[in-house]
């Protein structure tokens, strides 16, 4: 996905560009296109920091502050994760981004059946507080903030981290984590969810009323566009459908008497970066604006820092091709620019052999090195939002701003998000455009740089270091080494966990759980009193999963 | 009237990753095959019970965790075991070409690496049901 339709005539010449969202780019733009769109400055722009932030959410921007730098790291055991964690950190990554395992994605111990062969493959493997201890270990959890990457057991992760905070001495009231904890759009993409839609998020809204009530500088959900657009969304129904799933979250929230004043400023986002730039540009700017009005005209939300949209628009992974790896670099040094020139608050990059692998120590830290240089040499810090008052971009940022608003009105229209995703509706819709979007780069309607090209072919065999392997998409690519002894050592650590806890405390703990989660007491500090009991991930997801059961996919066709 | 061959395509395990498996099943249904897809996170008893509950012909697997020759070799002996060695197994996802060998001395039929295009999809699975061959 991600790349604009062009048709061309039969000597090359551009005839017609449509953009993924359907909007059609004229060759020039000038005063007239402004004027018919009804564009105002006060109106559409304000002065950057101001409402409604189309331009920034600071007034100055980049100058007050670079971009904080997110790169996703965690895999193997914990120790290892702490490494990585640390070699980040040293080199100025000033926030983690922490991935899981699937196994602890998906509630279940190292040693459960289901677990085997993928203990710490794709993250870090968490079984109990005793990881968590061993991972955060001399990281700084006061001024480092952690992203972690995880949903159907987001409650669980984040009681845990309030744990391990507390068992360093640090108080819940000064540490900051946001989970991604965005359970519908598992269900678009992703597919880490377990339990079905309601209790999904029922549990959602447990997180943020408790985050709300005890954990002042963490941001509970972080709403994730992202996953959604590789799944086939295009870029207007990535923020569409992000919304609307922040609507049935906030709608949840308000049902149990909270206002949204109270708690929609502690939401974020987590949006790509992939695809045609100006796309990319005009979205976030529209989505900017569109979140701060919504907020204050729908739930009368004022306070301006609470308008304001949040969040990391980064990652671009569907823009990455298994073909000629290199070129991943460039693409996302591009893919980088666009989100700096998006007034991006917060970044990460995906590697470029990441359609091969969990990134190397190497590819990480290049990833890291691109964002640094867009910062530091190329002059994104110079001045706040560049392109404000760009005939073309402030046109395509009005065109964005009605395409997306038309894809909310449609999910509106069909009774909401959770509904929309309950019945299958939106995962065929994407789904099916995934699959157009596919056969069109087969049949070249869609180009991509690089991939199954006729020049690709002549390249690679001529070149005198061109190994057959090149033209089926595989190349030297330093495999990130998938390590056994990791499950071992996981599987180990939890024996001795179940040997050494109190057993009593465990189960009272894990009794009182599965009683508020019968009913309607909030989740959150039963959880935490586990956490401190070293119950362990399967164990407190297996009390949810008994008393939930587990979703039913709907039929995708 | 010629039978369809019909196919399950299926995710084994927990990687929830299923945009590949879905544009598969879409595209082998536009290219005439019958096609059921199995949903997530399944194990790998609950495919051998969905394919014969759907007396398929292939079953095919959408890995991307990495876990691609244990998980094949488990369900191929299953397969014998459960009497179902006339079904094809191929595979697709994220799957290293230096594995491919490995994957087809174990007896996986049909090996279609990420960036493969429908149309060898296409070409390879109605040639696991060519007499000529």
């Amino acid at each position: 996905m991600g790349v604009a339709k062009y048709i061309k005539d039969e000597r090359g010449q551009i005839k017609e560009v449509t953009y993924q969202s359907g909007i059609r780019i004229k060759p020039s733009y000038g005063p007239e296109d402004l004027e018919q769109a009804g564009f105002s400055y006060e109106k559409d722009l304000g002065a950057p920091g101001e409402y409604p932030f189309t331009r920034s959410l600071h007034p100055q921007s980049y100058r007050s502050r670079a971009w904080t730098t997110r790169q996703y790291t965690g895999f193997g055991t914990p120790e290892e994760t702490n490494e990585r964690f640390k070699l980040m950190i040293a080199n100025g990554q000033n926030g983690l981004n922490v991935a899981f395992d699937l196994p602890t994605q998906m509630g279940y111990d190292s040693d459960h059946p289901l677990a085997q062969g993928e203990v710490g493959r794709v993250g870090m493997a968490i079984d109990s507080l005793k990881d968590f201890e061993t991972a955060f270990a001399g990281i700084p959890l006061d001024r480092i903030g952690s992203g972690l990457t995880i949903n159907a057991v987001a409650t669980i992760m984040m009681a845990m981290y309030q744990a391990v905070a507390e068992k360093f001495g640090y108080a819940k009231d000064q540490i900051s984590t946001t989970p991604q904890n965005d359970i519908l759009k598992e269900m678009i993409g992703r597919g880490a969810w377990i339990y079905p839609v309601e209790h999904g998020v029922r549990l959602v809204g447990d997180s943020i009323e408790y985050a709300v009530k005890e954990l002042p500088k963490s941001n509970p959900v972080s709403i994730c566009g992202y996953h959604i657009r590789e799944s086939g969304a295009t870029p207007a129904q990535e923020i569409a459908y992000a919304f609307e799933i922040a609507r049935a979250y906030i709608d949840n929230v308000t049902a149990r008497g909270i206002e949204p004043k109270d708690f929609v400023g502690r939401f974020s986002f987590n949006f790509n970066v992939y695809g045609n730039m100006w796309e990319q540009i005009a979205k976030f700017r529209a989505a900017r604006k569109l979140w701060a009005k919504m907020l204050k005209t729908e739930y009368g939300v004022t306070d301006k820092k609470k308008l304001f949209l949040r969040g990391l628009f980064g990652g671009g992974g569907s823009g990455l091709t298994k073909e000629q790896p290199e070129n991943n670099i460039m693409r996302g040094a591009y893919y980088a620019l666009g989100a700096a020139l998006s007034g991006a608050q917060t970044t990460a990059l995906c590697s470029f052999d990441e359609a091969y692998t969990i990134p190397t120590p190497r590819s990480a830290l290049l990833s890291l090195r691109t964002l640094e240089l867009l910062m530091d040499e190329v002059g994104m810090r110079d001045t706040v939002d560049p392109l404000a008052g760009s005939y073309f971009v402030e046109t395509l940022t009005l065109e964005m701003e009605e395409k997306i608003l038309e894809e909310m009105k449609e999910v509106q229209s069909l009774g909401g998000m959770v509904k929309c995703i309950g019945s299958g509706l939106i995962q065929r819709k994407v789904s099916k455009q995934a699959y157009e979007f596919e056969k069109g780069l087969q049949a070249g309607v869609y180009k991509k740089v690089g991939q199954s090209s006729a020049l690709t072919d002549k390249i690679s065999e001529s070149d005198p270091d061109h190994k057959p392997e090149t033209k089926s998409g595989q190349t030297n690519v330093e495999l990130h080494a998938y390590n056994e002894e990791w499950a071992e050592k996981s599987k180990a650590n939890l024996k001795e966990v179940r040997a050494t806890r109190n057993n009593r405390e465990v189960s009272d703990s894990l009794s009182a759980l599965e009683k508020a989660a019968k009913g309607s007491d909030n989740v959150m500090p039963h959880l935490v009193k586990c956490c401190h009991a070293y119950a362990t991930v399967g164990e407190m997801a297996g009390v949810f999963r008994e008393i939930f059961g587990e979703w039913n996919e709907p039929d995708f066709y | 009237m010629e039978n369809r061959i019909r196919v399950l395509i299926a995710k084994p395990g927990l990687d929830g990753h299923d945009k590949g498996a879905k544009i598969v099943a879409l595209a082998l249904r536009d290219a005439g095959f019958e096609v059921i897809y199995s949903g997530l996170h399944q194990t790998l008893e609950q495919i051998i019970a969905a394919a014969t509950q759907e007396a398929v012909d292939v079953i095919g697997l959408s890995i991307m965790s990495g876990a691609h020759l244990p998980i094949c070799r488990k369900l191929l002996s299953m397969m014998m075991e459960k009497n179902l060695a006339d079904i094809r197994l191929v595979v697709g996802g994220v799957i290293p070409f230096q594995d491919i060998p490995a994957l087809k001395q174990m007896g996986v039929s049909a090996i279609f690496p990420g960036g493969t295009s429908f149309e060898d999809i296409n070409t390879g699975m109605k040639a696991l049901f060519d007499p000529e061959r």
